[in-house]
Protein backbone atom coordinates (compact mmCIF):
# COMPACT_ATOMS: atom_id res chain seq x y z
CA UNK A 1 0.00 0.00 0.00
CA UNK A 2 1.22 3.10 -0.64
CA UNK A 3 2.00 6.33 1.73
CA UNK A 4 -1.27 8.38 0.77
CA UNK A 5 -3.08 5.51 1.11
CA UNK A 6 -2.09 4.96 4.70
CA UNK A 7 -2.68 9.05 5.40
CA UNK A 8 -5.51 8.26 3.71
CA UNK A 9 -6.80 5.50 5.98
CA UNK A 10 -4.62 6.57 9.46
CA UNK A 11 -6.47 10.07 9.01
CA UNK A 12 -9.96 8.73 8.77
CA UNK A 13 -9.66 6.56 12.13
CA UNK A 14 -8.47 9.03 13.78
CA UNK A 15 -11.82 10.33 14.29
CA UNK A 16 -14.19 8.22 17.34
CA UNK A 17 -17.38 8.16 15.01
CA UNK A 18 -15.60 7.67 12.56
CA UNK A 19 -14.23 4.17 14.12
CA UNK A 20 -17.93 3.68 15.59
CA UNK A 21 -19.37 3.61 12.05
CA UNK A 22 -16.65 1.14 10.78
CA UNK A 23 -17.30 -0.86 14.01
CA UNK A 24 -20.99 -1.00 13.23
CA UNK A 25 -19.99 -1.66 9.14
CA UNK A 26 -18.03 -4.54 10.57
CA UNK A 27 -20.99 -6.55 11.65
CA UNK A 28 -23.31 -5.84 8.20
CA UNK A 29 -23.93 -3.09 5.75
CA UNK A 30 -26.16 -0.08 6.67
CA UNK A 31 -28.04 2.94 5.21
CA UNK A 32 -27.28 6.31 5.85
CA UNK A 33 -30.56 6.54 8.47
CA UNK A 34 -29.83 3.39 10.37
CA UNK A 35 -26.16 4.37 10.94
CA UNK A 36 -26.91 7.93 12.06
CA UNK A 37 -29.63 5.96 14.63
CA UNK A 38 -26.86 5.22 17.51
CA UNK A 39 -25.23 9.03 17.10
CA UNK A 40 -26.35 12.30 18.25
CA UNK A 41 -25.49 13.77 15.32
CA UNK A 42 -27.66 14.22 12.08
CA UNK A 43 -27.66 12.34 8.99
CA UNK A 44 -26.11 15.18 7.02
CA UNK A 45 -22.91 14.64 9.77
CA UNK A 46 -23.10 10.97 9.39
CA UNK A 47 -22.50 11.77 5.43
CA UNK A 48 -19.96 13.76 5.74
CA UNK A 49 -17.80 11.20 7.62
CA UNK A 50 -19.11 8.54 5.97
CA UNK A 51 -17.46 11.09 2.74
CA UNK A 52 -14.00 10.24 4.68
CA UNK A 53 -14.19 7.25 4.63
CA UNK A 54 -15.28 6.52 1.35
CA UNK A 55 -12.33 8.68 0.19
CA UNK A 56 -9.90 6.62 2.20
CA UNK A 57 -11.07 3.19 0.44
CA UNK A 58 -12.29 2.27 3.82
CA UNK A 59 -16.19 2.33 2.83
CA UNK A 60 -18.15 1.69 -0.11
CA UNK A 61 -22.02 2.14 -1.34
CA UNK A 62 -23.64 -1.02 -1.65
CA UNK A 63 -25.93 -2.04 -5.01
CA UNK A 64 -29.39 -1.25 -3.76
CA UNK A 65 -30.45 2.37 -5.07
CA UNK A 66 -32.99 2.85 -2.99
CA UNK A 67 -31.23 2.27 0.36
CA UNK A 68 -27.97 3.14 -0.69
CA UNK A 69 -26.38 0.80 2.06
CA UNK A 70 -22.27 1.45 2.90
CA UNK A 71 -20.42 -1.45 3.62
CA UNK A 72 -16.79 -1.86 4.86
CA UNK A 73 -13.73 -2.47 2.36
CA UNK A 74 -11.48 -4.43 4.71
CA UNK A 75 -8.44 -4.55 3.33
CA UNK A 76 -6.97 -1.05 4.39
CA UNK A 77 -7.37 -1.49 7.82
CA UNK A 78 -6.11 -4.86 7.36
CA UNK A 79 -2.89 -2.65 5.87
CA UNK A 80 -2.97 -0.04 8.18
CA UNK A 81 -2.82 -2.52 11.20
CA UNK A 82 0.06 -4.00 9.52
CA UNK A 83 2.24 -0.98 10.12
CA UNK A 84 1.73 -0.95 13.86
CA UNK A 85 2.12 -4.97 13.91
CA UNK A 86 5.47 -4.29 12.22
CA UNK A 87 6.58 -1.18 14.52
CA UNK A 88 5.63 -3.60 17.72
CA UNK A 89 8.06 -6.59 15.82
CA UNK A 90 10.97 -4.23 15.58
CA UNK A 91 10.40 -3.42 19.75
CA UNK A 92 9.84 -7.10 20.66
CA UNK A 93 12.89 -7.75 19.22
CA UNK A 94 14.78 -5.08 20.81
CA UNK A 95 13.55 -5.98 24.03
CA UNK A 96 14.12 -9.52 23.91
CA UNK A 97 18.34 -8.45 23.16
CA UNK A 98 17.86 -5.63 26.52
CA UNK A 99 16.21 -9.13 28.34
CA UNK A 100 19.78 -10.98 27.61
CA UNK A 101 21.56 -7.91 28.55
CA UNK A 102 20.20 -7.51 31.26
CA UNK A 103 20.75 -11.24 32.45
CA UNK A 104 24.18 -10.88 32.02
CA UNK A 105 24.41 -7.29 33.47
CA UNK A 106 22.65 -8.75 36.83
CA UNK A 107 25.47 -11.69 37.14
CA UNK A 108 28.35 -9.85 36.40
CA UNK A 109 26.87 -7.85 39.43
CA UNK A 110 26.48 -10.91 41.85
CA UNK A 111 29.55 -12.33 40.84
CA UNK A 112 32.40 -10.58 42.60
CA UNK A 113 31.91 -11.36 46.16
CA UNK A 114 28.68 -13.32 45.05
CA UNK A 115 26.56 -12.18 48.22
CA UNK A 116 23.08 -12.78 48.47
CA UNK B 1 13.43 -21.90 27.63
CA UNK B 2 11.14 -19.09 30.15
CA UNK B 3 8.79 -17.04 27.72
CA UNK B 4 9.67 -13.52 27.15
CA UNK B 5 7.26 -10.90 28.54
CA UNK B 6 5.14 -9.39 26.62
CA UNK B 7 5.00 -6.15 25.24
CA UNK B 8 2.04 -3.71 24.76
CA UNK B 9 1.85 -1.02 22.16
CA UNK B 10 -1.07 1.35 22.10
CA UNK B 11 -2.34 4.28 20.61
CA UNK B 12 -3.99 5.72 22.94
CA UNK B 13 -4.55 9.34 20.91
CA UNK B 14 -3.52 10.62 17.42
CA UNK B 15 -0.22 12.18 18.33
CA UNK B 16 1.24 9.39 20.56
CA UNK B 17 2.59 6.12 20.59
CA UNK B 18 2.73 4.00 24.12
CA UNK B 19 4.58 0.94 25.25
CA UNK B 20 4.49 -0.86 28.12
CA UNK B 21 6.89 -4.04 29.04
CA UNK B 22 8.51 -5.94 32.14
CA UNK B 23 12.08 -6.72 32.83
CA UNK B 24 13.38 -8.87 35.21
CA UNK B 25 15.94 -6.82 36.48
CA UNK B 26 16.27 -3.93 38.91
CA UNK B 27 15.27 -0.07 36.89
CA UNK B 28 19.05 1.00 37.69
CA UNK B 29 19.81 -1.95 35.02
CA UNK B 30 17.31 -0.86 33.00
CA UNK B 31 18.33 2.53 33.20
CA UNK B 32 21.80 1.95 32.33
CA UNK B 33 21.52 0.14 29.36
CA UNK B 34 19.17 2.98 27.80
CA UNK B 35 21.71 5.44 28.99
CA UNK B 36 25.08 4.34 28.36
CA UNK B 37 26.35 3.50 24.80
CA UNK B 38 28.19 0.42 24.94
CA UNK B 39 24.85 -1.10 26.43
CA UNK B 40 22.46 1.06 24.35
CA UNK B 41 24.19 -0.33 21.37
CA UNK B 42 24.12 -3.93 22.28
CA UNK B 43 19.97 -3.97 21.90
CA UNK B 44 18.43 -0.91 20.41
CA UNK B 45 19.40 -2.69 16.89
CA UNK B 46 17.00 -2.35 13.67
CA UNK B 47 15.95 -5.18 11.77
CA UNK B 48 17.87 -8.25 11.10
CA UNK B 49 21.32 -6.89 9.07
CA UNK B 50 21.15 -3.25 10.25
CA UNK B 51 23.90 -2.46 12.55
CA UNK B 52 24.02 0.51 14.51
CA UNK B 53 27.70 2.23 14.20
CA UNK B 54 27.02 5.51 16.20
CA UNK B 55 25.19 6.15 19.39
CA UNK B 56 26.32 8.96 20.82
CA UNK B 57 25.00 9.89 24.49
CA UNK B 58 25.40 13.30 26.51
CA UNK B 59 23.44 12.44 29.53
CA UNK B 60 22.54 15.82 30.93
CA UNK B 61 19.65 17.93 30.78
CA UNK B 62 20.60 19.85 27.55
CA UNK B 63 22.71 17.18 26.70
CA UNK B 64 22.44 15.74 23.06
CA UNK B 65 22.60 12.27 21.51
CA UNK B 66 22.56 10.82 18.60
CA UNK B 67 21.83 6.99 16.85
CA UNK B 68 22.38 5.83 13.38
CA UNK B 69 21.97 2.77 12.61
CA UNK B 70 23.37 0.78 8.96
CA UNK B 71 21.91 -1.24 6.45
CA UNK B 72 25.25 -4.56 5.58
CA UNK B 73 23.53 -5.14 2.57
CA UNK B 74 23.38 -1.94 0.54
CA UNK B 75 24.51 0.38 3.25
CA UNK B 76 21.90 2.29 3.49
CA UNK B 77 21.75 4.79 6.58
CA UNK B 78 19.09 6.30 8.90
CA UNK B 79 19.52 8.38 11.52
CA UNK B 80 18.25 10.32 14.63
CA UNK B 81 18.67 12.74 17.41
CA UNK B 82 17.38 14.73 20.30
CA UNK B 83 17.87 16.42 23.47
CA UNK B 84 17.66 15.36 26.93
CA UNK B 85 15.00 17.36 28.40
CA UNK B 86 14.81 15.64 31.88
CA UNK B 87 17.15 13.06 33.68
CA UNK B 88 16.15 11.49 36.69
CA UNK B 89 18.07 8.20 37.29
CA UNK B 90 16.91 5.76 37.66
CA UNK B 91 13.51 6.65 37.19
CA UNK B 92 12.49 9.45 34.44
CA UNK B 93 14.09 10.49 31.03
CA UNK B 94 12.45 13.14 28.58
CA UNK B 95 13.89 13.43 25.21
CA UNK B 96 13.18 15.14 21.96
CA UNK B 97 13.40 13.51 18.79
CA UNK B 98 13.99 13.67 15.35
CA UNK B 99 14.59 11.52 12.31
CA UNK B 100 17.18 12.87 9.91
CA UNK B 101 14.94 12.21 6.98
CA UNK B 102 11.79 13.29 8.34
CA UNK B 103 8.86 14.71 5.94
CA UNK B 104 6.89 15.93 9.15
CA UNK B 105 7.07 18.82 10.59
CA UNK B 106 8.08 19.37 14.62
CA UNK B 107 9.79 16.97 16.85
CA UNK B 108 8.78 13.75 18.68
CA UNK B 109 8.86 13.69 22.79
CA UNK B 110 9.90 10.55 24.34
CA UNK B 111 9.20 9.95 28.10
CA UNK B 112 10.66 6.14 29.45
CA UNK B 113 9.22 5.59 33.00
CA UNK B 114 11.09 3.18 35.21
CA UNK B 115 8.76 1.49 37.80
CA UNK B 116 10.36 -1.24 40.18
CA UNK B 117 8.28 -3.47 41.92
CA UNK B 118 9.77 -6.90 43.62
CA UNK B 119 13.47 -6.40 41.68
CA UNK B 120 11.30 -6.83 38.70
CA UNK B 121 11.21 -2.99 36.50
CA UNK B 122 8.01 -1.88 34.53
CA UNK B 123 8.76 0.26 31.55
CA UNK B 124 6.75 2.88 29.83
CA UNK B 125 8.02 4.25 26.92
CA UNK B 126 5.55 7.45 25.47
CA UNK B 127 6.42 8.77 22.16
CA UNK B 128 4.41 12.24 21.63
CA UNK B 129 4.75 14.00 18.40
CA UNK B 130 3.05 17.39 17.30
CA UNK B 131 0.86 16.26 14.60
CA UNK B 132 -1.38 12.57 13.94
CA UNK B 133 0.95 12.99 10.68
CA UNK B 134 4.40 12.62 12.19
CA UNK B 135 2.93 9.96 14.75
CA UNK B 136 1.70 8.25 11.97
CA UNK B 137 5.30 8.80 10.23
CA UNK B 138 7.08 6.59 12.97
CA UNK B 139 4.74 4.47 12.57
CA UNK B 140 5.64 3.47 9.16
CA UNK B 141 8.74 4.59 8.76
CA UNK B 142 10.48 1.59 11.29
CA UNK B 143 13.10 1.46 9.09
CA UNK B 144 11.01 0.74 6.02
CA UNK B 145 13.73 0.45 3.39
CA UNK B 146 12.47 -2.81 1.93
CA UNK B 147 12.89 -5.16 5.35
CA UNK B 148 9.40 -6.65 4.92
CA UNK B 149 11.09 -9.60 4.26
CA UNK B 150 13.69 -9.62 7.37
CA UNK B 151 10.80 -8.65 9.50
CA UNK B 152 8.87 -11.89 8.43
CA UNK B 153 12.29 -13.62 8.91
CA UNK B 154 12.43 -12.16 12.41
CA UNK B 155 8.98 -13.29 12.95
CA UNK B 156 9.56 -16.75 12.17
CA UNK B 157 12.83 -16.47 14.15
CA UNK B 158 10.93 -15.01 17.06
CA UNK B 159 8.08 -18.16 17.14
CA UNK B 160 10.45 -20.92 16.81
CA UNK B 161 12.64 -19.56 19.91
CA UNK B 162 9.75 -18.49 21.92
Amino acid sequence: MNQRGLDATFAALADPTRRAILARLASGEASVAELAHPFAISQPAISKHLKVLERAGLVRRGRDAQRRPRRLVPQPLADATKWLERYRRLWVARYARLDALLDELKTKETKPGDHR
Amino acid sequence: MKTAETLTVTTPSDREIVMTRVFNAPRRLVFDAHTKPELVKRWLLGPPGWSMPVCEIDLRVGGKYRYVWRSDSDGTEMGMGGVYREVLAPERIVTTERFDEAWYPGEGVGTLLLVERGGKTTLTNTMRYESRAARDGVLKSGMEKGVAESYDRLAELLASTT
